[in-house]
């Protein structure tokens, strides 16, 4: 695939803090780009550079070959679907669908025909004449695809689009994008801080933190591989642990030797350990590889949330089979359980669960809501 | 339960009703009677059809208060979307400074701008001219602009800071140039600010005496006038009825601009 959209060290700064750091990006003809990562990461602002709705620092941008870095919002082919919708509220369903069409003094037999087109691959089929003020949220959402899809952009934006739906919405709308995407064939780049949704919908998931890309890859090698303990903890759960290469493919850590699969690192060099919370086993005491005693467990449906404390570090597992709280446990680990990371500049703050808590994990999840 | 609570609600409303009865119905019945009755109680059409000798001067206060409210609508629109779209400490600044002639009482305010203009004013004196201001039709519509501008501007600003950001964003985002956001996406979104506006300004500007007496200089009346004259002079029963016309006629022209605004975007009705 063509590269159709290409950022070269953009920098983006905000009243003297930086919030895109000289960024490097390209993005393919037809693919579902997804940038993920926490609140004041950068990734909206990129999104609004590309939309033309900012403008870099520094840096150039291009869109199908040619530099687009000062070209104005309204003459790019790329249209966004924004986090609140944005509907024209003068205007009815059928009229803010037409509303791209109309600008362009479209015929109005062909505009009946490429809003009914619309209407049909959203599923609102009935409702031109609502007054856009009465749909629900998924509905309004629907409006807005449908508007920003209507004169065939090149390329759709798409700015935490499904933050303010339930979850249950939210999940059947992901994969409603995704037929779409997949059907009309354009290039997606959406924005989220949900992980999960990040991964389900993505071919590329751009993982970023403070203005910088973490890593770029597919959803399987991002969590499958993750580059450093930033990535590690925010896709999905992991355990990060301070390691030691003894040599390739043999790690120390928790003062255990343990076999692994990964190589290619210094003798006695210090490494970050991810072991992610379902690979671990849990056996008899004198079976494990470590041993530990439960400090909480907690019922998730699918499995049981389990915190154990190692020597003083406290790892979670999930595991399908209950544990008392208070029991001492044994872990065992496969060696392709266990991936080796370089050591980095988020090394140490993340992948402990001391402080972990539910109610820690909602409170930042709000947070991450306000993204500017 | 739920008769409780209708009941509580008429309690809750008595006060309101009981203002609106004394002050508002008991008067507009007053005017009523005297509009249809002569000077000894009687009834009478006599009033309603002696109004066609004042048609034109309801025509000359028409014209000027259509300028003026045209004016103070071309100046009020940027003013108020220049202030909305401020940061938000600098608006509060704009609008103290807008509101700061209103401090100042309507007679003085006139009185000055007279000082001003006047034949051997302020003004002439400064530019050694000898320029006739006052007693023109702009003298007077220079003065309703100068008294009703605030009227025009706080509702548009009420109006245009309460849209969206992202309309801005979102217009241009589907093609719009900056001169299509405003005119397929801002304007019509301000619609019932304009409405409101053009209203608070064309209504006093129709009715007002005291600036077209004083920057008129005498030498026109306006409507306003007329009824002053009309109950300074005891003829009530014609000033009721000439009130009671010109109100018809704002109502009528009320709800024929109120067609323009969405029912649900709730422009003022007054």
């Amino acid at each position: 695939m063509a590269k159709l959209i290409e950022l070269k060290g953009i920098t983006k700064s905000y009243d003297g803090q930086k919030v895109i750091d000289s960024m490097d990006l390209y993005i393919r003809d037809g693919e579902f780009i997804t940038l993920l990562g926490p609140s004041g990461c950068g990734k909206t602002t990129t999104l609004r550079i590309i939309g033309g709705f900012e403008t870099a620092d520094e840096g150039k941008l291009y869109f199908d070959g040619a530099e687009i870095s000062d070209v104005p919002a309204y003459k790019r082919n790329v249209n966004t679907v924004f986090q609140k919708y944005a509907l024209f509220p003068h205007l009815n369903v059928y009229e803010n669908i037409a509303f791209p069409l109309r600008l362009k003094k479209v015929a109005e037999d062909d505009i009946k025909k490429r809003v009914g087109e619309m209407l049909k691959m959203v599923a609102l089929l009935g409702f031109e004449n609502k007054s856009v003020s009465t749909l629900s949220g998924g509905q309004q959402q629907r409006v807005a695809i449908a508007r920003a899809l209507i004169s065939h952009p090149k390329v759709l934006l798409l700015d935490e689009p499904l933050g303010a739906l339930d979850l249950k919405l939210r999940k059947d709308m992901q994969n409603e994008l995704k037929t779409i995407q997949q059907a009309i064939g354009i290039t997606f780049i959406y924005v989220t801080h949900d992980q999960e949704e990040a991964l389900s919908m993505s071919d590329t998931v751009v993982v970023m933190a403070d203005g910088e890309i973490q890593q770029i890859g597919t959803p399987t090698d991002i969590y499958n591989e993750p580059k450093n303990a930033f990535v590690a903890d925010f896709i999905g759960e992991s355990n990060i642990i301070d390691g030691i290469m003894l040599e390739d493919r043999r790690v120390k850590f928790s003062q255990h030797i343990f076999d692994c699969v990964d190589g290619g690192f210094g003798k006695g060099e210090a490494v970050d350990v991810v072991v992610r919370p379902e690979d671990v086993d849990v056996v008899a005491p004198e079976a494990g590889m470590l041993t530990g005693q439960v400090t909480a467990v907690t019922f998730k449906g699918v499995h049981y949330e389990i915190i154990v404390d190692i020597k003083g570090f406290k790892w979670m597992i999930q595991s399908t089979d209950f544990v008392a709280e208070g029991a001492i446990i044994g872990l065992y680990i496969e060696p392709d359980a266990i991936h080796i990371m370089k050591k980095s500049k988020y090394s140490g703050k993340f992948g402990d669960y001391s402080s972990f808590s539910d109610e820690m994990d909602r409170l930042s999840d709000a947070d991450s809501a306000e993204e500017f | 339960m739920k008769k409780r609570h209708s009941f509580m609600r008429s309690i809750a409303a008595a006060p309101h009703i009981f203002w609106s009865v004394l002050f508002i119905i008991l008067p507009l019945l007053i005017v009523l009677y005297y509009a249809f009755t002569d000077a000894s109680g009687a009834f009478s059409f006599e009033n309603i059809l002696s109004l066609t000798e004042y048609a034109p001067i309801f025509a000359l206060s028409l014209e000027l208060s259509i300028i003026a409210t045209a004016i103070c609508l071309v100046i009020g629109y940027p003013l108020a979307y220049i202030i909305a779209k401020a940061k938000p400490e600098r608006q509060k600044l704009y609008i103290m400074l807008l509101m700061l002639p209103m401090w100042t009482n309507l007679l003085i305010r006139t009185y000055s701008i007279m000082a001003i203009l006047d034949d051997g004013g302020i003004l002439n004196t400064l530019l050694g001219t000898t320029m006739h201001i006052v007693g023109t039709k702009g003298a007077v519509i220079f003065g309703m602009v100068y008294d009703f501008l605030p009227y025009m501007v706080l509702p548009i600003y009420t109006c245009v800071s309460k849209i969206d950001k992202n309309m801005w964003e979102a217009a241009s985002d589907l093609g719009c140039s900056p001169v299509k956001v405003m005119t397929k996406v801002i304007l019509p979104l301000s619609m019932s600010g304009i409405i409101s506006g053009v209203t608070m300004v064309l209504v006093p500007s129709i009715s007002t005496f005291y600036i077209s007496q004083k920057l008129g200089g005498g030498t026109f009346e306006l409507i306003g006038d007329t009824i002053e004259r009309q109950f300074v002079t005891g003829a009530l029963n014609v000033g009721a009825a000439i009130s009671l016309v010109m109100m018809i006629l704002i109502l009528l022209s009320l709800s024929v601009m109120n067609k323009f605004t969405d029912s649900d975007e709730g422009g003022i009705i007054v």
